[in-house]
């Protein structure tokens, strides 16, 4: 058998592939929070959440409507897209003039009220969702199941879209510039207050996005979004907060590295994303993409 | 002055600051179109104030102002903005994530009749040489061409030049003495704030000297020949 360092290749392959699909949502969750820390100032702790609640929504489209997983693709974004509309609008904006501190206090209480509403309601034992895709791609002497690899192509494809929106268009452009000087933009007759609102809208429908895409391969429970949140900040902090492109980058590659560590260190496999965080912070504390205030 | 064709009319406003201290007390003032007129008076005595009142970035405040001839009171900047006004900040907020070109085209274009790109570049060669750099990188003088190029595509026709002139070479502020002018040709209205008597009694026909939030006297270009000792006192120059 073919072996790496020791390591046969068929676990590797293996690893490497689950590394990829933690590191795809490592970056949707981590882009999705960029986004929303670049344009709002806003630590969205309740980022965990939303990813729970669009897992939730798609199960209860599959389970109380018989929508399948495709139908929750499309459905679920745009649900939690208003949600998110809705709690810029009621909770969020109010809070923009007064310390940042404030925007993510609110966001961990909704987060927990959340969470445990979810748990009142469903258990704390998870709840299954059918893979919508069967088979696989047999590589060497692994196998590797198709929905393993779509969840990688589409969180990459949609991961590089959000990087050419804001970067390459000229709305993106409107974005970049409410970023750096809101006043004068708003000055220039564009709605920044509107455009905060549906940033913050896009970056929770982006984790409903991914609490779908999720669903399938882990199960849908209301903690699901408390235990991938904390290893999405670490990524954020290492990559840098508000870089999209960072963010991207970061996710992916610590996914690898997260999954390299289990066929080579497993012991370290739980904390080397931390033992990251703690290095960066120490010797570059912008991230490796961030920008020095 | 004629009322009918005032395109800024500024009346008793009053802006508190952290509920106690006045920065404006009462400033009132009458832009007529295709007008330059200017504001003077020191740091700190209100100016950049008024003209932050104008494009509704203050929250609160009191006493009337008028875009040709409709109220703001309560309006967002963005809809102020589509009355046809635009602002050149003092910091002149070219945007470090975009190139001149980039910053140039930003300001949608609200209203017909705002210059095209050809004819920004040809009354500012230097930034279409320039046009693929980043826009913090041009010198003090191209950023601030740049930061009055970009308010001349939208359609707005009262343009509020805050401090234009500040920090540049003379000759720099020769050319942006030509460029408002050409503007006022062009149909263009301008209301501007300077500290630089020398260059905007060149240029504007009429003066208001801002003082401790208050406008303390206001003139003609006609006045100055026979006021020049007490105008400079006043100005302390």
């Amino acid at each position: 058998m073919d072996t790496f360092f020791g390591v046969p290749a068929p676990a590797l392959i293996g690893q490497v592939v689950i590394g990829l699909i933690n590191g795809a949502f490592y970056s949707l969750m981590s882009l999705g929070l960029a986004i929303i820390f670049g344009m709002l100032h806003v630590v969205n702790f309740a980022h965990g959440a939303q990813y729970m609640m669009g897992g939730f929504v798609a199960w209860g489209l599959l389970e109380y409507f018989g929508l399948s997983y495709w139908w929750a693709l499309l459905i679920v974004p745009m649900v939690m897209g208003l949600v998110g509309m809705l709690m810029e609008r009621l909770l969020l904006r109010h809070l923009y003039n007064v310390d940042h501190v404030y925007a993510l206090l609110l966001t961990l209480g909704v987060s927990l009220l959340l969470e445990g509403a979810f748990r009142l309601k469903f258990g704390i034992s998870g709840q299954p969702y059918p893979n919508p895709m069967s088979g696989g791609l047999d590589v060497a002497i692994s196998f590797i199941p198709w929905y393993r690899l779509w969840v990688i192509a589409v969180a990459l494809g949609v991961c590089l879209g959000t990087w050419y929106f804001i970067e390459r268009t000229k709305l993106g452009s409107y974005l970049r510039a409410a970023n750096e000087n809101p006043n004068l933009v708003r000055t220039f007759g564009i709605n920044v207050p509107r455009m905060l609102m549906l940033t913050y809208a896009f970056g929770v429908a982006l984790a409903g996005f991914s609490g779908v895409m999720a669903a399938p391969i882990y199960q849908v429970s209301p903690h699901m979004g408390a235990n991938l949140i904390i290893v999405v900040f670490a990524v954020v902090v290492i990559g840098g907060m508000g870089s999209i492109l960072g963010s991207i980058l970061t996710g992916f590659g610590l996914g690898l590295l997260e999954g390299l560590t289990k066929l080579f260190a497993p012991d370290y496999a739980g904390i080397v994303i931390f033992i990251v965080m703690i290095l960066t912070l120490a010797f570059r504390p912008n991230g490796l993409f961030g920008r020095a205030e | 002055m004629d009322t009918k064709n005032i395109v800024l009319n500024v009346n008793g406003i009053e802006v508190i600051y952290n509920h106690v201290i006045l920065v404006l007390k009462g400033v009132s003032l009458q832009v007529p179109e295709q007008g330059i007129v200017a504001i003077l008076g020191g740091k700190g005595a209100g100016k950049t104030t008024t003209l932050r009142a104008v494009v509704g970035l203050l929250g609160r405040r009191s006493g009337r102002i008028e875009v040709a001839g409709q109220p703001t009171e309560g309006m967002p900047p963005e809809a102020i903005a589509h009355l046809g006004v635009a602002w050149c900040p003092e910091e002149r907020g070219i945007f470090a994530s975009l190139s001149t070109e980039e910053n140039l085209l930003l300001p949608p274009v609200l209203k017909p009749g705002g210059l095209s790109l050809e004819e920004i570049y040809t009354l500012f060669p230097n930034l279409a040489q320039r046009r693929k750099s980043q826009g913090t990188k041009l010198s003090g003088g191209e950023q601030q061409m740049l930061a009055i190029a970009r308010i001349l595509r939208t359609g707005a026709k009262l343009l509020l030049l805050d401090e234009c002139t500040e920090g540049l070479a003379p000759i720099i502020v020769h050319k942006i003495g030509e460029v408002i002018r050409t503007l006022r040709e062009r149909g263009f209205t301008v209301l501007m704030v300077e500290q630089n008597f020398r260059f905007a009694s060149a240029l504007a026909d009429r003066f208001y000297v801002i003082e401790e939030g208050a406008v303390v006297e206001q003139f003609r270009r006609e006045d100055i020949a026979g006021r020049r000792e007490e105008i400079e006192k006043l100005l302390g120059l």
